[in-house]
């Protein structure tokens, strides 16, 4: 059982998926399935993670039962699509089924009123597919089909309410965006797989010889994903995309963004790792366009009117902070004092802070959704004095706001400070800019505070309540979460973060398949 | 089990910054349990004092959201109107961002710079 | 033959493709031109790939009926395999597209590229 539990991860949502659309017309069914299957994939992402966290690496080959199977000819390379977990893997797998079991928990009551909700849970379970098969696989071919299954379930889910033109407009953007990206992507692993030969990860990365061409896949790679992950000024796409997807999905669609990083870090750290001289220049790269996408993502959020907007312009601002925590450590890969000294740490912020933005930006998300559901309208400008009505989602927007600002002791401070702690050791510039970048959260969700849920009660919301308890379940979870990580931050440091943390700069591990090779 | 998280230049420890924010919330509440005990609920005192015109309505004295940091934006006025005309929403100009952003990196990855 | 522009002429198609792609999203202002762009970029990649995957004096792996020269010399089809796949996922974005296009027009009355930008800022 434990062996299979890779192919199960994927298997479990899958089947999920494809049984949803037969509860047609019976929209309580279809949600409570959607929540059973979504729960049982964060119990099977949690065995997964206590398993390879303490075991290693995990190698799950289809169709065979060690990846270093010969044919009868003599062919000994892998030929057979394989998934390789190591802790990384594992770290955004139980990201990705926690974050779809709370959405698939908020959308019980927050869709209810829409039709058409057995294609909506049937596509979300098949984002959480996309995602879980992204951040699994160790096959390159295998990582475009899925980044494609993501794109195509994702920007349907964005283009959901279709009564409204909006939703249809973001939700092309977005499939355009991720079409073009992915066959970019694709168009790379063909330039691989004509030199190698192979699309196994791990065999092109021992066998990679780093010419021209390979540098020309790598910049095609990273800027597909770049852009997918919403990196400044590929970032277009990301507000539009947030603001019109039903607020049930913000939290895996933020999961299949970060995916898209997954695989940013999964190709610049396993697949060009040994790039001795040019790592560095990647690096730098890296570092950059995470303080360009910081600086830019909050200062367009500050004046923002529309309040999912503001936050999804805040989602690239953070995006910008992982970058650059893990571009630091991409800097130093290859210098091990500098790595002990600070560039692990580094790495260790910027990877710490993907699950702690994930937490926090989906609670943010869901009490704009909660303010969506209860006035109507999405515009800051109309409201006004909701404290006194919403007392729940006022408490789960502080303790968001909180902690995305990075005020102690919420979750995204322990992040924030290791973040700022090492990128000052590599160029001080870079932790000025990320410091008022806090600040500008700080006050652009100050603002938000004021607008909406401050000031006198107005007469049009006399009769508002408080939105419906599977909502207030879901938003009271992450906020838990919040608190919970912002509390015992060293404790998910050592047994999350650093084991992946060390699966990304021990590339040397995950290209002999944990030793098999 | 230790609490703490050393970062390369200092350590973290929220247990410890929550015992501290207790003391001084205690020190606090002393300093203001000794204010001025006049303040009356439900009493003409609490109505606000507007030269005896009568007072607006909640709708017409709310802050609006574009209202605020209305100075701070007004300052960068420039930059904003840069940014602004960046964000055209076109879709085809998110692909050709893509693909000048592409072009860049590519061409400092295969040593231009 | 070996080593002439015939040897490198899909090559060149693909790198026509792309850029007749990249012009067609980039410039044309109806919804389902960029649609169609998106549709020639693809066509571009699996040529890539089909190109890829052609050996010269290859076989294909049918080993039934196979002749004798053939053995040793059969090519692994993975490129094939993998083109099938990417026409298909691109059958399901080209689909889903167009959806969205057919819902654009009803709501806005327009395929203008320039005036579907509600969304902005």
């Amino acid at each position: 059982m434990i062996e299979h539990l890779p192919a199960l991860m994927i298997a479990v949502p899958l089947f999920g998926a494809f049984i949803a659309p037969i509860f047609k017309k019976h929209y309580k069914g279809v949600s409570i399935w959607a929540i059973i299957i979504t729960g049982i994939t964060v119990i099977l992402s949690l065995l997964l993670a206590k398993e390879v966290v303490t075991g290693g690496i995990m190698i799950y080959v289809f169709g065979a039962d060690k990846p270093t199977l010969v044919l009868p000819s003599g062919y000994s390379v892998p030929i057979r699509i394989m998934f390789e977990v190591d802790a990384m893997g594992a770290f955004m797998a139980i990201s990705a089924t926690l974050m779809s079991f709370v959405g698939a928990l908020y959308s019980y009551s927050h869709v209810e009123k829409e039709t058409g909700l057995e294609k909506y849970y049937s596509l979300l379970m098949l984002l959480e597919v996309g995602i879980l098969g992204m951040v699994l696989t160790g096959d390159l071919f295998n990582l475009f089909v899925f980044l494609e299954i993501a794109g195509i379930a994702g920007s349907a889910l964005v283009g959901f309410r279709n009564y409204r033109g909006e939703a249809s407009e973001a939700g092309i953007k977005y499939l355009i965006v991720s079409a073009v990206a992915s066959l970019m992507v694709l168009f790379a692993i063909g330039i691989l797989y004509g030199q190698y030969g192979n699309l196994n990860l791990a065999y092109i990365a021992r066998n990679i010889s780093l010419n021209l061409v390979d540098m020309i896949a790598l910049g095609l790679l990273f800027t597909s994903f770049a852009m997918k992950c919403g990196a400044v000024p590929m970032h277009y796409w990301v507000p539009d995309a947030y603001t019109e997807v039903p607020a049930g999905i913000n939290p895996p669609l933020l999961v299949a963004t970060y995916a898209s990083l997954y695989a940013l870090f999964r190709v610049s750290f396993t697949l060009f790792a040994n790039i001795v001289v040019d790592l560095a220049r990647v690096g730098w790269i890296m570092s950059i366009l995470g303080v360009l996408t910081m600086f830019i993502g909050v200062t367009m959020a500050l004046v923002q009117k529309d309040v999912k907007r503001l936050m999804s312009y805040h989602a690239i601002s953070q995006t910008g902070y992982m970058l650059l925590g893990v571009g630091v450590g991409l800097t130093v890969l290859h210098d091990p004092s500098k790595l002990a000294e600070f560039g692990r740490d580094a790495m260790a912020g910027g990877v710490f802070h993907i699950i702690n933005h994930i937490i926090y930006k989906s609670l943010l998300l869901m009490t704009a959704g909660a303010l969506f559901y209860v006035t109507g309208t999405r515009n800051l400008n109309e409201m006004g004095g909701l404290a006194r009505k919403m007392p729940v989602t006022t408490i789960s927007f502080m303790v968001g706001a909180a902690a995305i600002s990075g005020l102690p002791p919420f979750n995204g401070f322990a992040s924030k400070l290791l973040i700022y702690e090492t990128s000052y050791r590599l160029n001080p510039l870079l932790t000025v800019f990320a410091m008022v970048t806090s600040v500008l959260t700080l006050a652009s969700f100050v603002k938000v505070f004021a607008s909406a849920f401050l000031g006198p009660p107005l007469e049009k919301f006399e009769n508002t309540k408080e939105v419906p308890r599977p909502m207030i379940i879901a938003m009271i979870i992450l906020a838990a979460l919040c608190i919970i990580f912002g509390l015992f931050p060293n404790i998910v440091l050592d047994k999350l973060v650093y084991p992946a943390v060390d699966a990304l700069i021990n590339f040397a591990q995950y290209h002999s398949w944990g030793g098999l090779a | 089990m230790s609490f703490t998280l050393t970062t390369p230049s200092g350590f973290w420890n929220p247990i410890l910054w929550l015992v501290f924010l207790a003391l001084f919330s205690i020190i606090a509440y002393l300093i203001y349990s000794r204010g001025n005990p006049s303040y009356k609920k439900d009493t003409e005192q609490i109505k606000p004092y507007l030269s005896g015109n009568q007072e607006p309505t909640k709708e017409k004295i709310q802050v609006k959201a574009g209202d605020i940091y209305w100075g701070f934006i007004e300052a960068l006025k420039e930059y904003y109107k840069v940014l602004q005309a960046i964000h055209t929403g076109d879709m085809r100009d998110y692909i050709l961002w893509y693909l000048g952003v592409g072009a860049i990196i590519t061409f400092i990855l295969i040593g231009g710079v | 033959m070996n080593g002439s522009i015939f040897v490198n002429f899909p090559f060149i198609v693909v790198a026509v493709l792309l850029a007749l792609g990249f012009y067609t999203i980039g410039f044309k202002r109806n919804l389902i031109k960029v649609v169609i762009g998106v549709e020639i970029l693809e066509g571009a990649v699996n040529m890539f790939i089909v190109a890829l995957g052609y050996v010269k004096g290859g076989y294909a792996p049918i080993y039934t009926q196979a002749p004798p020269e053939a053995v040793g010399k059969m090519v692994l089809p993975t490129p094939q395999a993998l083109t099938l796949t990417s026409i298909v996922i691109g059958v399901a974005v080209t689909a889903l597209m167009l959806a969205f296009a057919v819902n654009i027009y009803r709501h806005y009355g327009t395929l203008d590229v320039t005036k579907i930008r509600r969304l902005r800022g």
